[in-house]
């Protein structure tokens, strides 16, 4: 690790201040970030720790549906979102080991977008709204591939809306080393339809799978698949699965987790 | 009632108190006053010229205090290969010099080529930085796969290797003709191309060293992560630095697993010592996570056809196996041992096997060295023949079951020499056949299969009937076969005057417990509690010699080497109680910690004998030393044999091709049991291993020489989710022929039995359930494997 300075302010206003200085750069969870500058593949001059302000952290309904502070561990999502959003709870407490999830936060995962990473999806099925220090972005313009995001320089997360679902679920195929999601598919049905995000499969990262969408909002059932295909072209390869097997993946976990939203 | 003390006994291993509560003392938690930083400027490329290293920035970098290259260990020796191989044709192998730093050439990714000493760690690594920037490497074309490797005279990873060929090795070659006539005339043969998957050994505790130097005395001390710390000591002595062994003392203190990787002498143990010297302060090192990865020994990498003739009942006439194992860029010190003599004479299992002959070519590649690993040899001995004959019962449609119980050997035909050189002593296979049968409620495995499939899951069972050569010995037979070391083990029994003991063991202990178990067998023959009993381990300046732990050794040679020192001072406390007594040395026996005078009541306690011997008051003097304290060097007459059956039982997820382990039965012959707690934790541990190598672990270099498993994104290791509960049975017992004790060591079985047992199950399940085209599925089993098969 290089030498950093280090701030910790107490408000987005502050905050925004300070990362708006040369090579200053956000700090959530530090589960991403930190090991890449031990690795010294990444050296900020400044870390700005984003975990200290208050208007950041915690889960709470309100206008549009679920708010989360974008500072919240996954833990904490996982407990107190339970009660209003299962679904999105089971994701956060499914995410890494207790020390991933007592310290990652739901900011850190959404600005990072790895492509492997669980909460894209559900903030995509959910169509949520990624607020910022300057404005709200849809979940449809947010993600914008491997590891990159809406989001502009200076710009950070401040939280995310969750619109609940009458229905949903998450299920995902770990990676065997990493756990992250080898494929993970997101399912919410609303009132007005059903919204598939599909993370870890894509190769150009978060997805929506627009057919199952249609067939599941004509009718939501593990069944109304059956006749889809998802075709490997878009699909990727690695150490872990070939593109038809994500294909595979796809399509067998999304009738899953029709069948887990009940 | 089991007993609560002694042989025997499941004692809790009192070791695990200090690990449990953050107390043990590991060699990257050792602060030295005056302590410098160790940081290895390692090639990024898999083969490269080294051009030019231009040290000047580096060397002027805040708190650098020395920098070594290649070039400074030039004229010292190299680590040497332990074991010399002859080719077929009597050549003998091909042995390059693995140097403490890289010289000339850099052989694979991680390899070291510089070194940088600094006041502080991260003032090193920003000198080691520069000091990369400022080193030129040619890159040259990676030798990656094995059968490129052999084919292609031009590329080299040692200049003076022309075909990349280490050895080619034939065993036994004189049976080679009749061999292939007792294959060409079988009935049906059966081929298996396979492949035994490389492991990254992942010990807990990345290795470690640090180096000292007393300018006054001359004296070096070497504190590291060893199995094995006299051998490091001969290697980094005698045959790298040139330092007088009594020169040199090695520590290697609580170490944190091994599984092999920490038996060998590396590079970076020599690096520390040179330093310490030429600094006059000490020098360490601790490995990071990714240098573990990079440059610790690697374990198996076989690729191999094994043919098996039978007849159409699976009677088993011949078996004939073809292997290519990769050793990697250098030899490591038993790298050359491994894929021979811990595999090949292991060819023939637990059967009656008339004819058996095995080929190992071992290839020089632009990746990490690969030596022993958690049962070296014998788990890639073991899988070939296991899988092997689950194709041919398949073929045959044949029962699994009985064709092993058909040409298993009974317990009549011991001693039993093999067509492969070893002679088994004693053994019951069938025993422990039936047992795991038991356990597993065979009979019922249908029902456990339609809930299974209730459940939408596919379930199958896979047996191994395994044996396997521990305790590796005698010394002159293994000397006659190339060893160049011996392999004995050594202790010594201290009895203090106030009747405590002091043990010191040769064995190195690095998580199996023999701080428990060696004290239970002192304290038992000598009629102590085991709290006045310390095993000592790990020091060179306290030890009188050993030859480390690995093979499971510790107990059938080590803990041998405890009971002949023990023996030693039985006879002498009998001599002072004679005395004592005022009886003859022939009327004393020796019982429960009491010298008797036979037929008396007359008695002294084991206490008493040892303050007498050191306050020798009322001594026979002129007959006997006083002092209480006996060492033994014990050197076995041969291998021991453990052996077993293991069943598993999988369910597969057909939509992901996902694979759980849902049942795992382990019926072993380890002879004579010490402490039943070890046991069970030694096999928990090593069916963990096997079931890591079976599933999920895996090591990838591209076709550039990169390791693309290179950490745990990538290297997928077994976890807790990933492992049953675990159903083990050593009630089987023949105890072994040939040691007083009569163990057979218990450390490896896990590993070396089931990994077959796991992959037959897993084609079990999929025949099951109509996928009969698949035979064979590499390992690891992983999902998109299994998916592939299935549907590929
Ligand atoms: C062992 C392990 C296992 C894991 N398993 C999983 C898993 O199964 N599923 C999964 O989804 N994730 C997994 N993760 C990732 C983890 O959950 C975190 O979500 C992730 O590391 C990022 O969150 P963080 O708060 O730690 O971000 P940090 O590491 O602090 O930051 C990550 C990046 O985002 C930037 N950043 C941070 N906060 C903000 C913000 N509010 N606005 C804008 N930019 C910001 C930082 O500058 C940095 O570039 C795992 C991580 C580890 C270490």
């Amino acid at each position: 690790m290089h030498n950093f300075d280090f701030a910790k302010p107490s408000t987005i206003a502050d905050a925004a201040k300070a990362l708006a200085a040369d090579g200053a750069q956000a700090l959530s969870g530090g589960q991403t970030l930190i090991p890449t500058m031990k690795q010294r593949l990444a050296a900020p001059a400044t870390l700005v720790s984003l975990t200290g302000i208050a208007e950041m952290q915690g889960v709470c309904v309100g206008d549009g549906g679920l708010h989360i502070g974008a500072a919240t561990p996954h833990a904490v999502v996982a407990k107190e979102a339970a009660k209003h959003y299962p679904a999105l709870a089971d994701l956060a407490g499914g995410i890494g080991d207790p020390a991933v999830r007592s310290r990652g936060t739901i900011g850190g995962s959404i600005a990072n977008n790895d492509p492997a990473a669980c909460y894209p999806s559900a903030v995509l099925a959910s169509g949520a709204t990624v607020v910022t220090n300057k404005r709200k972005i849809a979940a449809d313009d947010y993600f914008q591939g491997l590891f990159s995001t809406a989001l502009e320089e200076g710009e950070f997360v401040t939280s995310v809306v969750f619109p609940i679902p009458q229905k949903a679920a998450y299920v995902k195929f770990n990676q065997p080393a990493s756990r992250f999601a080898l494929t993970g598919v997101f399912v919410a049905k609303f009132a007005n339809g059903v919204r598939v995000g599909v993370t870890g499969a894509g190769n150009d990262g978060v997805f929506r799978w627009a057919e199952a969408e249609r067939a599941l909002s004509a009718d939501f059932s593990a069944s109304a698949l059956s006749g889809l295909k998802v075709d490997p072209a878009g699909m990727n390869a690695d150490l872990h699965g070939s593109a038809a097997y994500r294909a595979n993946l796809v399509k067998v976990l999304t009738g899953r987790a029709v069948m887990a939203a009940g | 009632m089991p007993k609560d003390h002694g042989i025997g006994a499941p004692m809790k291993r009192r070791e695990d108190v200090r690990f449990l509560t953050g107390r043990g003392v590991y060699t990257d938690d050792l602060a030295l006053h005056g302590q410098a930083a160790a940081v290895f400027v390692r090639s990024t490329v898999a083969h490269g010229r080294i051009k030019s290293i231009n040290p000047t920035k580096a060397a002027a970098m805040p708190g650098v205090l020395a920098i070594f290259t290649g070039e400074d260990f030039k004229d010292v020796g190299g680590n040497p290969a332990g074991w010399l191989i002859n080719s077929r044709d009597g050549t003998p192998m091909r042995e390059p010099k693995r140097p403490v730093l890289a010289h000339g050439k850099v052989r694979h990714v991680g390899d070291a080529y510089a070194a940088v000493i600094a006041e502080t760690l991260s003032q090193a690594k920003d000198a080691a930085e520069q000091l990369a920037d400022d080193s030129v490497i040619e890159e040259l074309p990676a030798i990656v796969d094995m059968k490129a490797a052999v084919a292609d005279a031009t590329n080299r990873v040692h200049d003076e290797i022309p075909d990349n060929l280490c050895f080619d090795w034939g065993w036994i070659e004189d049976n080679r003709a009749a061999v292939d006539a007792a294959m060409k005339a079988a009935p049906h043969v059966v081929t298996l191309n396979l492949v035994n998957n490389r492991l990254v050994p992942n010990a807990m505790e990345p290795r470690a060293s640090i180096g000292e130097y007393n300018p006054g005395t001359g004296d070096y001390k070497l504190t590291t992560t060893s199995q094995n710390p006299h051998l490091t000591r001969l290697l980094v002595a005698a045959f790298v630095l040139g330092i007088p062994e009594n020169k040199l003392t090695v520590v290697a203190p609580d170490v944190g697993g091994g599984f092999g990787s920490k038996i060998y002498h590396y590079g970076e143990e020599a690096l520390v010592l040179a330093a310490a010297k030429k600094l006059g302060r000490p020098v360490r090192w601790t490995a990071e996570r990714s240098e573990s990865f990079l440059t610790d020994a690697h374990g198996r990498d076989h690729v191999t056809k094994i043919e098996l003739g039978c007849t159409k009942d699976g009677q088993i006439l011949a078996i004939r196996t073809e292997t290519l194992a990769n050793v990697g860029a250098y030899l490591s010190n038993f790298s050359t041992a491994t894929p021979t003599f811990l595999h090949g004479t292991l060819m023939a299992g637990p059967y009656k096997v008339p004819h058996v002959y095995v080929n190992v070519k071992t290839v020089f590649t632009n990746t990490a060295p690969v030596d022993a690993y958690r049962g070296a040899g014998r788990p890639e001995a073991t899988f070939s023949l296991e899988r092997v004959i689950d194709k041919m019962c398949r073929e045959l449609n044949l029962d699994p079951f009985e064709v092993r119980r058909k040409n298993l050997l009974t317990p009549d035909q011991f001693p039993y020499t093999t067509p492969v050189g070893l002679v088994y002593d004693t053994g019951n296979y069938q025993a422990t056949l039936d047992r795991a049968m038991a356990m597993a409620d065979v009979a019922g495995f249908d029902k456990r299969a339609a809930a299974s499939k209730a459940r939408g899951k596919l379930r199958g069972m896979g047996l191994s009937t395994w044996i396997e050569a521990c305790g590796i010995a005698p010394s002159h037979l293994v000397g006659i076969l190339g060893s160049r070391v011996g392999l004995y083990d050594a202790a010594t029994v201290r009895v203090n005057a106030t009747g405590n003991l002091s043990v010191m063991v040769g064995a190195h202990s690095h998580g199996q417990g023999h701080e428990t178990v060696f004290a239970q067998i002192v304290a038992e023959k000598l009629g102590v509690p085991e709290s006045s009993v310390e095993i000592v381990h790990g020091d060179t300046s306290k030890i009188p010699f050993g030859m480390g732990s690995y093979g499971s050794r510790s107990l059938a040679v080590c803990g041998v080497a405890v009971t002949k020192a023990i023996d030693k001072i039985v006879a002498k406390g009998k001599k002072i109680a004679a005395h004592m007594l005022e009886a003859s040395e022939g009327d004393i026996t020796f019982e429960d910690g009491k010298f008797s005078v036979a037929g008396t009541d007359k008695a002294k306690t084991f206490g008493e004998i040892a303050f007498s011997a050191y306050v020798p008051h009322n001594y026979p003097l002129e007959t006997l030393e006083p002092g209480l304290e006996e060492t033994a060097f014990y050197d076995p007459a041969n291998f021991t044999y453990p052996a077993g059956a293991y069943i598993c039982e999988v369910e597969v997820d057909e939509g992901t091709g996902k694979v759980d382990v849902v049942a795992f039965h382990c019926a072993d012959d380890f002879g004579n049991v010490m402490n039943p707690m070890v046991v069970e934790g030694q096999v928990h541990g090593g069916v963990g291993q096997g079931i890591g190598q079976a599933l999920c672990e895996f090591t990838a270099y591209d076709e550039n020489g990169q390791l693309l498993t290179g950490s745990y994104m990538d290297y997928p290791m077994p976890r807790a989710e990933d492992v049953p509960f675990y159903n083990v049975d050593y009630s089987c017992q023949t105890p072994c022929t040939h040691n007083p004790l009569g163990v057979k060591g218990c450390g490896e079985a896990g590993a070396i039995g089931s990994p077959p047992a796991v992959v037959n199950a897993v084609i079990d399940a999929l025949h099951r359930g109509g996928h009969a085209h698949v035979t064979h599925i590499d390992m690891p089993v992983s999902p998109s494997r299994v998916w592939q098969a299935v549907n590929g």
